[in-house]
């Protein structure tokens, strides 16, 4: 990998939805959403292929409205699910939704590449995610490593736990936390851990985090103050079930363990402006990459904080492709890279 | 006729000198006298025709005359020499005279001679007569009186004897009368005197029977004199001297030392007790008492039984209100000056006294001597461990003049120890006190120094938070006439050059008033400030390094803490303290690190043996913490900033908004502030350099710099064919431009951190609009905020095109977010800007 030369992609529209497609074992994929108030938007497949460094792509119509958040189903393949902007009567309403992929995609862009982004097929809608009640949603989240049947949406002050049946056409909330406080609070992010059971969830609202217990619907710790300004993403490291990783617009990165949230265990503060996405690496939970929109990447080793404090050593291949993609990022295709919102601007 | 001619010669001596001589060479020469060694002196004589010469030849001479001169000079010569022989003739006549009256006179005086010689010899005569009779009556009486003479010799030497033996049979019934009467001293004194006779004459029964009396009285003496000493209640004089009794008395002088000590120690114990009774008993000193008592365990196993009572009878006497100084005068006059007493009248009787009388052969000094140093070192040990309690209680840094006399004074007492006993290591145990005390001194002092910088601090913090309003207000006065607000407030006594000023100059006066204090350690009149240590280590290592290096580290320690903790917090600390601070560390950096060293170094004469901080490193340590606390307020400021023009952007839907009639009062705030900011900073740096630019663009409009580029980007977002020409238009141009680093360093100048400070704010500003989705008259509300905001803050920026270039991305963004992309005119933009 370290001679070969970066793999970029290019998208015709601006995006900020990116995740990986965890239900697919064989090739290393990539979905990516895009935002554009004019045109039809688009979510792109992209299949890296490790060995001869290149990228295939294909492309589905996602008319409904441009793509704020995107997640893949753990379970089926062809399903995922999206936040989107719908604007409608001079309104913007923000709507989630389930959606289906043609069948034959890959056949189709197998036979005539070329023109895929010509004629694009359109996603088959599930369902919504949304009820009268409760709208903007600002993500969706999969249950970890679920049988693809739970959601939780984050809409506002709520978070809502669906339950989809009949092969994901329906969707009915199961239960329902709401955040409560002074003044206008709203959700900014959230993940479902992977540990204890999947019976827990972590959500960001302004310079909060919280966690929530799923079965009882009700909050088991709050580190107030997390950041100095507003908490953009978390993300739970995949091997210690109490790590948890935040990063937010005071440019630092803060490790927590959950149990005492009164000092973060480590900080970073290399980036130079906001840091809008921080993910672990997911077999190696001492890389952890982030994002930020000081045109960076940066993928840092924490190796006195992860599950494997001592040796194993890290791979050279996946520090020279950090290396790499700490360069100008209009696409990352990053390897094992499991999701990164691409905050694809106009650099 | 030719002898008297001689000596009448010799006679004539006496007459003047210079004729004489003359006269004398003449008639030697007339009489033909000539002497061998003389006639060597006048070679030149040798002429024959010299008429003074001793070779004079007549004939020859006439014979020239006649040859060689005229008649008349002939005459002439012929008148001369009659007159010359003429006067010669006279000349003799006078000296043939004169030593003829001599010769008669010297006759005359030696028959008189003679005649008186013939009487004295007749007077000795008769005095031989005379002595030769008072000889024979001599030996003739003491002929008679030698008989008697014997006599008298032999009953003089019988009445000594009788004398002695009566002393001898005397001495039991005297003793006992010297016993009745304490006279200890004499009895030991003659008992002295008669044991050598006694010991001699043993064998006689009757002495014999004597000496077994004294014994017996002299065992009774030892036994009260014994007595007297275990009673110990007997002056230390009187002690001393029933301790040299009882050596004379060939008592074991090993069981009299140990005797001698302990009783001086019982007495010094209650000196200790004294001491120890002052100090205040504090319930924190348990450790120390542990450490106390184990040591005290220890050396009562060495065999002391007198220790352990005074210790656990330790009275807890009541809050102790003697100062140090009357506490260590206690010490030393008690303690060390009864100590010193003891020393030498232990050495006067043990050592030096042994050393001269037959106890020396027994290794007795050598003894002695060991079993003193045990002593004293143990007696000090524990004096010291008081002496250390109380200086520890000495906490207060008010008074050091205090502690550094009674160190001084404790110092100089050891001294005495130390001439006593040269061997001991009772004067380094002191001095290491002393040490310990400056050292535990200076670290006060350092604490001191801290919690005055964070007094000081909490000081300018009440200071900035109460005319903070004022401050605020006062950006009016420097940031235009934009606003008719109240243009007062600038008359706060608390601004911030004065408080910079009045912080830095209490620091100062503090670290110098503590530098002066610490000084004393090391004035000349104290004895312990020639002590290697107080000339080298504590100057560099003590004072330098752990009170003034330790103090600046600190300052720059906690202006670092500040950003650090006020990150998490989110602005705990005034924004003006930070800057205030940032600008003290700089100060600190260029000037007042290195004058406070000079001044240390200058003050304790400091010689660098050990490495010391360089002051660079302290320099740079300070830039490095100004640096940090500015870059933190330009976060601060900035993130203030971007907090309102974030909820600006966030809160309104900007969709379904009404046309723009009016910038919003949200910008105006952020102008406004900004300009109290760019006040803020201006009192404290100077205003650094700007980019060079045309004078007149503040004229230069917004959108004539980048209208013809918007337009293009419009356009092409209109034709749905090419969506990539939008991004391939701006890609091209972010390569031409330079890349903006948001929160990067600032340098030390208003110009640039008021840059910083903006950069971020519009930074902000771009990512919200990003993350917004705007109708048509919401972008027009933009374009109208950005122009307004260009309007007024290209001014505090180095370059100028930042701006710009910052406020275009915005207002493209905007663009690219709007579902009805249509811009307003400019020139609508600007009457409304210039409405206000």
């Amino acid at each position: 990998m370290e001679d070969d030369a970066p793999v970029i992609y290019g998208l015709e529209f601006q995006a900020r939805a990116l995740t990986a497609q965890t239900a697919e074992t064989d090739a290393i994929r990539f979905l990516v959403g895009t935002q554009s108030l004019k045109f039809d938007n688009q979510i792109h497949i992209i299949d890296f292929d490790d060995e001869n460094n290149i990228i295939n792509k294909n492309v589905l119509l996602h008319q409904a409205g441009e793509i704020w958040h995107i997640g893949a189903s753990p379970a089926d393949k062809a399903v995922l699910t999206t936040c989107y902007n719908k604007t409608s009567d001079s309104r913007v309403v923000s709507c989630a939704a389930v959606w289906r992929m043609p069948s034959d995609w890959e056949t189709g862009s197998h036979e005539s590449p070329d023109d895929s982004a010509h004629n694009p097929q359109t996603l088959e809608l599930l369902c919504h995610l949304d009820d009268s009640a409760h709208s903007n949603a600002a993500c969706v989240l999969w249950e970890p490593m679920g049988d693809g049947k739970r959601v939780i949406s984050l809409a506002d002050n709520h978070a809502l736990l669906w339950d989809l049946q009949e092969s994901s056409t329906q969707a009915t909330v199961s239960s329902t936390a709401t955040l409560e406080g002074k003044g206008q609070l709203k959700f900014t992010s959230g993940k479902w851990s992977p540990h204890h059971n999947c019976s827990q969830l972590a959500t960001a609202n302004d310079t909060a985090i919280r966690g929530w217990d799923l079965r009882t619907m009700s909050q088991i710790y709050c580190i107030e103050n997390a950041h100095g300004q507003l908490v953009r993403d978390l993300d739970f490291n995949p091997n210690r079930q109490y790590y948890l990783a935040s990063c937010g617009d005071d440019c630092k990165v803060k490790f927590w363990d959950v149990r005492n949230v009164q000092e973060p265990v480590k900080s970073l503060e290399e980036h130079s402006h906001w840091v809008w996405s921080v993910r672990y690496n997911h077999s190696h939970d001492q890389l952890v990459l982030t994002a930020s929109s000081d045109s960076r990447l940066i993928l840092s080793n924490m190796v006195s904080i992860s599950s494997e404090p001592f040796g194993h050593l890290v791979d050279d291949e996946e520090l020279s492709e950090g290396e790499d993609n700490h360069q100008e990022d209009n696409q990352s295709n990053k390897k094992k890279k499991k999701v990164l919102i691409n905050y694809s601007s106009f650099e | 006729m030719d002898g008297e001619a001689v000596g009448s010669e010799a006679v004539s001596e006496d007459s003047g000198p210079g004729r004489r001589h003359r006269v004398h060479g003449m008639l030697k020469l007339y009489y033909g006298l000539n002497e061998e060694g003389k006639a060597e002196e006048q070679p030149e004589s040798l002429d024959p025709c010299d008429i003074n010469g001793p070779h004079f030849d007549p004939e020859l001479f006439l014979n020239k005359l006649r040859r060689e001169c005229s008649l008349a000079e002939l005459m002439d010569q012929e008148t001369c020499m009659v007159k010359q022989i003429r006067s010669l003739d006279s000349d003799m006549q006078t000296l043939v005279y004169e030593n003829y009256n001599k010769f008669i006179s010297a006759t005359d005086t030696i028959r008189k001679m003679k005649n008186d010689f013939k009487k004295m010899e007749d007077e000795m005569d008769c005095l031989s007569a005379n002595m030769a009779a008072i000889t024979e009556f001599s030996a003739r009486i003491s002929g008679t009186l030698q008989d008697q003479h014997a006599q008298i010799t032999k009953l003089s030497g019988v009445h000594t004897l009788l004398r002695k033996l009566q002393f001898l049979f005397e001495l039991p019934a005297r003793l006992n009368k010297c016993l009745e009467l304490q006279a200890y001293a004499q009895a030991v004194r003659s008992h002295r005197r008669a044991r050598c006779v006694l010991q001699q004459y043993s064998h006689l029964p009757s002495f014999k029977g004597i000496q077994d009396d004294c014994h017996a009285i002299m065992d009774k003496l030892a036994q009260e004199l014994r007595q007297k000493f275990r009673d110990g209640g007997s002056s230390a004089k009187d002690l001393s001297e029933c301790v040299e009794l009882l050596l004379q008395l060939d008592e074991p002088a090993e069981e009299l030392c140990d005797k001698f000590l302990s009783h001086a120690q019982s007495r010094l114990e209650s000196d200790l007790q004294g001491l120890e009774a002052e100090i205040r008993p504090y319930p924190s000193a348990s450790a120390m008492k542990d450490a106390s008592g184990h040591r005290l365990s220890s050396t009562a196993a060495a065999g002391s039984p007198t220790y352990n009572s005074p210790k656990t009878s330790t009275i807890p006497s009541p809050t102790s209100n003697t100062d140090i100084l009357e506490f260590i005068d206690r010490g030393c006059n008690e303690f060390v000056s009864s100590l010193c007493l003891v020393i030498t009248s232990y050495q006067e009787l043990f050592i030096n006294h042994a050393q001269k009388g037959e106890l020396a052969s027994k290794n007795i000094p050598q003894m002695a001597n060991g079993k003193l140093n045990a002593f004293v070192d143990d007696l000090a040990a524990r004096y010291f461990s008081l002496v250390e309690r109380r200086i520890q209680e000495e906490k207060g840094v008010a008074d050091n003049s205090l502690l550094v006399r009674a160190l001084d004074r404790f110092h100089r007492r050891l001294q005495a120890v130390t001439k006593l006993l040269p061997g001991s290591a009772v004067p380094n145990q002191g001095t290491e006190i002393v040490i310990r005390a400056a050292t535990e001194r200076v670290k006060q002092y350092l604490s001191a120094l801290q919690s005055f910088y964070m007094d000081s601090l909490t000081d300018v913090r009440q200071a900035l938070a109460t005319p903070r309003l004022s401050v605020a207000s006062a950006s009016v006065a420097g940031g235009g006439a934009h606003l008719g607000g109240p243009a007062s407030g600038r008359d706060a006594p608390n601004s911030l050059p004065e408080l910079l000023s009045s912080l830095s100059a209490s620091i100062l006066n503090q670290i110098k008033s503590v530098l002066a204090s610490v000084h004393l350690f090391t004035a000349k009149d104290i004895t312990f400030s020639n002590k290697p240590y107080f000339k080298g280590e504590f100057c560099s290592q003590g004072v330098r390094e752990s009170l003034v290096v330790s103090f600046i580290k600190f300052v720059c320690q906690s202006s670092r803490q500040f950003c650090e903790s006020a990150g998490d917090k989110g602005g705990s600390t005034p924004p003006a303290l930070l800057l205030l601070l940032s600008r003290l560390c700089l100060d600190y950096e260029t000037s007042t690190i290195s004058y406070i060293l000079t001044l240390t170094d200058e003050q304790f004469l400091v010689q660098h043996h050990s490495p010391v901080t360089p002051v660079t490193t302290l320099c740079a340590e300070a830039r490095e913490a100004a640096q940090k606390l500015l870059n933190h307020y330009v976060k601060v400021q900035g993130l203030i900033i971007s907090q309102m023009l974030r909820k600006s952007v966030e809160t309104r839907d900007w969709v379904n908004t009404i046309e723009p009639r009016n910038v919003r009062a949200v910008m105006k705030r952020v102008v406004e502030d900004t300009t109290s900011i760019d006040v803020q900073v201006g009192l404290l740096y100077e205003e650094g350099v700007r980019k060079a630019h045309s004078s007149d663009s503040s004229k230069r409009t917004f959108s004539v710099y980048s209208s013809s580029r918007q337009q293009a980007r419009y356009a092409a977002s209109y034709t749905p064919s090419a969506p990539m020409d939008t991004n391939l238009l701006s890609n091209i141009h972010k390569l031409f431009s330079e890349r903006i680093d948001i929160f990067s360093s600032v340098e030390f100048n208003k110009v640039s951190v008021m840059t910083g400070i903006i950069k971020i704010s519009l930074k902000t500003f771009l990512e919200c609009v990003r993350l917004r989705t705007f109708g048509r008259y919401g972008l027009q509300q933009i374009q109208v905020d950005c122009h307004y905001l260009q309007m007024y803050l290209w001014r505090f920026v180095s370059d100028e095109n930042l701006v710009h270039f910052m406020l275009d991305e915005i207002v493209g963004s905007s663009a690219h977010r709007c579902l009805d992309p249509a811009p307003m005119e400019q020139s609508v933009i600007e009457v409304i800007c210039e409405r206000g």
